[in-house]
C-alpha cells in the first residue's frame, strides 16, 4: 500500500494505492503538474475519479438536507421538486448523475485491479467506465426531457 | 501521524465501503431514472417510500457506507493536495463522518417514516 504515492520509483505494472496507477505513472503525473503531453489514460481516470469524488462529497450533505425538508410535509418536498425543475438546476442534476456514474465505474475498476486477479492499468476498463458515464448520462437526459 | 495499522484499517474501510456503495449507487441510479421518468410528485414519492422497511434499510446502509467512504477519501485528498497530515485532519474527517451519518439518517427517516 502506498497512499501518498510519492515513494515509488520503479516502473511497476502492479497497481497501487487508491488510483489503480503504476508508481511510475503516478509519480510522473503528480510530480509534474504543468506537463500537458504524454499523459496516460490512468492519469485521466485518476483526475475524473478525484474531481467527481470531491463534487459528490460537496453535494451529499446538501442532498440530505434537501430530502429532510419533507419533514415539513409533502408540499415542502414539492416546493423543492419545483426548484429542481429549473433548467440550471436540471443541468446540475444531470452533471451530478454523470459524475456519480463515472465515480462508480472508476471505483469498480480500482476494486477489480486491487482485489481481482488482473494486473496493469486496464485501459480498456477506463474506456468502459467512460462508456458507462456516457450511457447513464444519455438515459438520464432522456428521462429529463420525457 | 497516523500509525501504519490505522492506515491499513482506513484503507480496508475505504475498499469495503466502496464495495457496498457499488451496489447501492447502481440501484440508486436506477431509482433516480425511474422517478424522473415517471415525473413523480412529492406525494407520489412519499407514497412509495413511507412505511417501506426495505427502502429504509437499503438507504440506511447506503448512508453508513457514505459516512465511511467519503471522509476517508477527503482525508486522502487533503493529505496529497493540501499536505495536511496532522491530528486535526483526522478529527475533521471524523466530525464530517458523524455529520454525514446524522443528516443522512435524518433524511432516510424523513422520507420513510416522517
Amino acid at each position: 500500500m502506498n497512499e501518498s504515492g510519492r515513494n515509488g520509483t520503479t516502473a511497476n505494472s502492479r497497481s497501487i494505492g487508491s488510483l489503480g496507477m503504476t508508481n511510475s505513472v503516478r509519480n510522473r503525473s503528480l510530480a509534474a503538474p504543468g506537463m500537458t503531453t504524454g499523459r496516460h489514460p490512468a492519469w485521466w481516470a485518476f483526475v475524473v475519479h478525484r474531481v467527481s469524488g470531491l463534487a459528490l462529497a460537496a453535494f451529499l450533505p446538501l442532498h440530505f438536507l434537501a430530502l429532510s425538508t419533507v419533514l415539513g410535509g409533502a408540499s415542502a418536498l414539492d416546493g423543492f421538486l419545483r426548484f429542481a425543475e429549473q433548467p440550471p438546476v436540471r443541468v446540475a442534476e444531470w452533471a451530478l448523475v454523470v459524475l456519480l456514474s463515472l465515480h462508480l465505474a472508476g471505483g469498480v475498476r480500482l476494486l477489480l485491479i486491487e482485489f481481482g486477479p488482473w494486473r496493469g492499468l486496464r485501459n480498456g476498463w477506463i474506456a468502459g467506465g467512460a462508456g458507462v458515464g456516457a450511457l447513464v448520462g444519455f438515459v438520464y437526459a432522456l428521462a429529463l426531457i420525457r | 501521524m497516523t500509525s501504519p495499522a490505522t492506515q491499513a484499517r482506513l484503507w480496508y474501510a475505504q475498499r469495503i465501503s466502496a464495495m457496498v456503495l457499488a451496489v447501492c449507487v447502481a440501484v440508486h441510479l436506477a431509482v433516480i431514472v425511474y422517478a424522473t421518468r415517471r415525473g413523480l410528485t412529492g406525494a407520489d414519492i412519499l407514497a412509495r417510500t413511507r412505511g417501506s422497511a426495505g427502502f429504509a434499510t437499503f438507504y440506511a446502509i447506503f448512508v453508513v457506507a457514505c459516512a465511511v467512504h467519503v471522509p476517508i477519501g477527503l482525508r486522502t485528498v487533503a493529505q496529497e493536495w493540501l499536505r495536511w497530515r496532522n491530528g486535526a485532519l483526522d478529527a475533521a474527517c471524523a466530525a464530517f463522518a458523524l455529520v454525514v451519518l446524522v443528516i443522512g439518517w435524518r433524511a432516510v427517516w424523513a422520507v420513510t417514516v416522517g
